[in-house]
């Protein structure tokens, strides 16, 4: 109170005249913003609980409930905004590193949005995918320069190991620990019935999710959690995680409070002990050490599982990425500094890394530059918000995308970015039974599947607009992209045309 | 039948390949720098003559690894179960992230030995170093026991500089009163009691039978034995935003 008091960010306003105290919004918030009072026969709320996430308001009966943004602000200037000032409040009550979740919410420009994709007019005919067949399908590894025949002229068709994905997209690393088991099960199962890859993160992976290991890809970070022989070998693919996008920089630390019962043992550590990944691998100090990492892996699988290194964006992503594709690893996964995490420090996450589109049209422009664009493929991610930012994407350069926060929204996820508290009441990011249990996986894994097939079907369509009826077409296909708004030295960086040109 | 396999030669790859292919013994001749021999493997037993190069039995999975010289770094980097035996010194970062098994070296150990080890249940890995260690012992330790005896150490310091940074679980045992070294605030180092050495006792045998010490002369001496104040270390820095 008093000069700590900070006044809640929501207002929760309930319809008395639909409300009938049934309480399911006190049941359904682990956040305990409800409560019922038997003496005035009313449902109460403490906003100063709230943090949005729409769940009481999902599942009111009566719709008598709705979450609004407080009109209660400070006398907030340019300079001085709002959360500006709240910021400064929560540091000097508690002296404590800003924390927060999910992606970054600045209003940075999203060039994904100023980008725009060609179509086919008069000169060359559209494709219908209605009627024709058209070719998603997209295979990440290194390919050979040349084609090679044996001493009797027959192809050489041994290649190095390759992940097949039925469609360019892939769910990207989330940790057992920072999503709970129901949401795993529930990419798992999607990426299986898809044909694509989901990523176990750092966290290790469940017993019970090694069935899906073909459409699984197993991370090494730098903490090294749940890494052991058979993780490895368990995998479609092996990464390793250098960095990520929301948090570049830094390692990663899951809470105490998270490290429960199976999440322990999967990453073999004892419960209520805090996961730590340092920020960086401590045996990696330079493109050589890398490639040691790299080889390490290779030789404990037996050179069958390509090997991915996850970089988050930064300046020089560039030569970064040269020196990752001369290392021996396999495919190379660029993470924007839009993307998502279950935590990382309010500054970091909005002022360090740079955007996707920049970073991915700078490593595809220096990698064809150099000669060694087919040492490696190269996966985009850091907010991929739909079909068509996956198209711009991969005619930026991108063989495949990444998607982790869209993947959430299908699973239930309001974005209400309290991810961090472990109290996420669409039984996400939480570790709570109670909650955990909210998600039912059948539910889950046919929303997801949902997605991805309507995003495989814009993908086609609009591809097919451009008279181009496979995905390995597109990529690297700059001329079917046009800018609008930008720079001549974005449009430099982006390697593309403006509008009109 | 114990399978001899020439290093020479042979590069990694092909060392590794003859290894898997190898019965259940084997001797590696002639070993000069070759990395990540015996990476993974279980259910064999391997002696190494010559010096192994980095990340020797990274990943291990319970094989049995003998070097008759010294190794460089990386030793049993992420190691699951098994044993590795180096007599000689190792190099820097030697048992990174280890969950099980153990590693027994003769000599001196590099930097940051014993980094971000973990350990769950009766899963607990074991690092002895005989001789001295450099900096960052045990940085991030996360589980498991640490054991440096200081074993011929000329004078020099049992260990380097900034020992147990960020370390959060498990144990580590330094022979002597360790005086002069400093410790970060977050962890406790005291005299170990009788009740303390007994937990080491197992493996400061192993360790003498390997290498020829006395075990009675080196536990009776004092050790120091330091564990972390807190599993959560990091939990007060934060405030939700």
């Amino acid at each position: 109170m008093g000069v700590e008091y900070i006044y809640p960010e929501f207002e929760v306003i309930r319809n008395e005249n639909r409300c009938i105290t049934c309480r399911v919004c006190e049941r359904q918030c682990a956040n305990e913003v409800h409560s019922y009072s038997p003496e005035l026969g009313i449902m109460l709320a403490d906003e100063t609980k709230c943090v949005d996430c729409q769940r009481c308001v999902s599942l009111c009966p009566t719709h008598a409930l709705k979450i609004a943004k407080s009109p209660c602000t400070y006398r907030e200037n340019t300079n001085w905004q709002n959360d500006t000032i709240k910021e400064i409040y929560k540091q000097a009550n508690s002296g404590g590193v800003l924390l927060s979740s999910m992606g970054n919410p600045k209003p940075f420009p999203v060039y994904w949005d100023k980008i725009l994709i060609n179509a086919s007019q008069v000169t060359n005919p559209p494709i219908d995918p209605l009627r024709e067949p058209m070719e998603t399908r997209v295979f990440l590894g290194k390919k050979p320069e040349k084609i090679e025949r044996d001493k009797k002229g027959n192809l050489v068709c041994k290649l190095p190991p390759q992940i097949e994905l039925s469609m360019p997209v892939m769910f990207s690393a989330m940790s057992y620990g920072s999503i709970s088991y129901n949401a795993h099960w529930s990419l798992a199962r999607a990426a299986t019935e898809l044909g694509i890859a989901y990523n176990t993160g750092e966290g290790g992976l469940h017993e019970d999710f090694y069935a899906y290991g073909p459409n699984t890809i197993v991370q090494v970070a730098s903490g090294r959690f749940g890494v052991h022989e058979d993780y490895l070998m368990a995998g479609a693919a092996i990464e390793i995680k250098m960095g990520q996008g929301a948090k570049p920089g830094i390692g990663g630390h899951l809470p105490g409070e998270k490290i429960v019962g199976d999440v322990s043992r999967t990453r073999m550590i004892p419960e209520g002990t805090d996961a730590i990944s340092p920020a960086p691998h401590h045996d990696i100090y330079s493109i050589e050490d890398l490639r040691q990492l790299v080889y390490s892996l290779k030789e404990a699988t037996e050179y069958k599982k390509p090997v991915i290194v996850k970089i988050a964006a930064v300046h020089n992503v560039a030569l970064i990425a040269s020196g990752i594709a001369r290392s021996g690893a396999d495919i190379i996964a660029i993470d924007g500094f839009r993307g998502g995490t279950g935590a990382a420090p309010t500054r970091i996450r909005d002022n360090v890394g740079i955007p996707i589109e920049l970073a991915l049209a700078a490593v595809d422009q220096r990698l064809r530059d150099e000669g060694i664009r087919n040492n490696v493929s190269i996966v985009a991610g850091g907010s991929i918000r739909s079909a068509t930012d996956v198209i711009k994407a991969i005619a930026l350069g991108a063989d495949a995308c990444y998607i982790a926060t869209a993947a959430l929204l299908a699973l239930g996820c309001h974005l209400c970015r309290t991810c961090q508290s472990g109290k996420c009441n669409w039984g996400i990011a939480t570790q709570r039974p109670d909650l955990t249990k909210r998600l039912n996986p059948d539910i889950g894994s046919a929303r997801l599947v949902n997605l991805m097939t309507a995003w495989q079907h814009e993908i086609k369509e609009i591809i097919g607009g451009m008279g181009i009826n496979s995905i390995e077409a597109l990529k690297g296909n700059r001329l079917m992209l046009r800018g609008v708004g930008l720079t001549e030295k974005e449009l430099e960086i982006l390697g593309i045309s403006h509008a009109g040109e | 039948m114990i399978k001899t396999i020439n290093a020479q030669g042979l590069g990694f790859s092909e060392i590794n390949a003859r290894l898997r292919k190898a019965g259940r013994s084997c001797v590696i001749e002639g070993c000069c720098g070759e990395r990540f021999i015996a990476a993974g493997m279980s259910n064999k037993h391997i002696t190494i003559n010559g010096v192994p190069g980095n990340a020797l039995g990274a990943y291990l999975n319970g094989a049995d690894i003998t070097v008759n010289a010294n190794a460089q770094d990386a030793v049993g980097d992420t190691m699951n179960d098994g044993r590795i035996v180096v007599h000689g010194n190792i190099g820097d970062a030697a048992g990174y992230a280890m969950r099980g098994g153990s590693i027994y070296v003769k000599g001196n150990a590099g930097y940051r030995a014993g980094i971000h080890m973990k350990a769950y249940k009766d899963k607990v890995p074991v690092l002895v170093i005989g001789g001295v260690t450099g900096s960052f012992l045990g940085e991030y330790q996360a589980g498991g026991v640490i054991v440096v005896l200081g074993l011929e150490a000329n004078g020099r310091r049992i260990v380097g500089n900034f020992p147990c940074t960020g370390m959060h679980c498990g144990k580590m045992f330094l022979r002597g009163e360790c005086k002069d070294v400093l410790f970060p605030p977050q962890v406790t180092a005291r005299f170990a009691t009788d009740e303390d050495k007994k937990e080491i006792k197992e493996y400061v045998n192993t360790y003498c039978k390997l290498f020829g010490y006395d075990v009675k002369e080196i536990m009776d001496s004092p050790f120091t034995v330091i564990t972390p104040d807190s599993n959560n270390p990091f939990k007060q820095m934060y405030v939700a935003n």
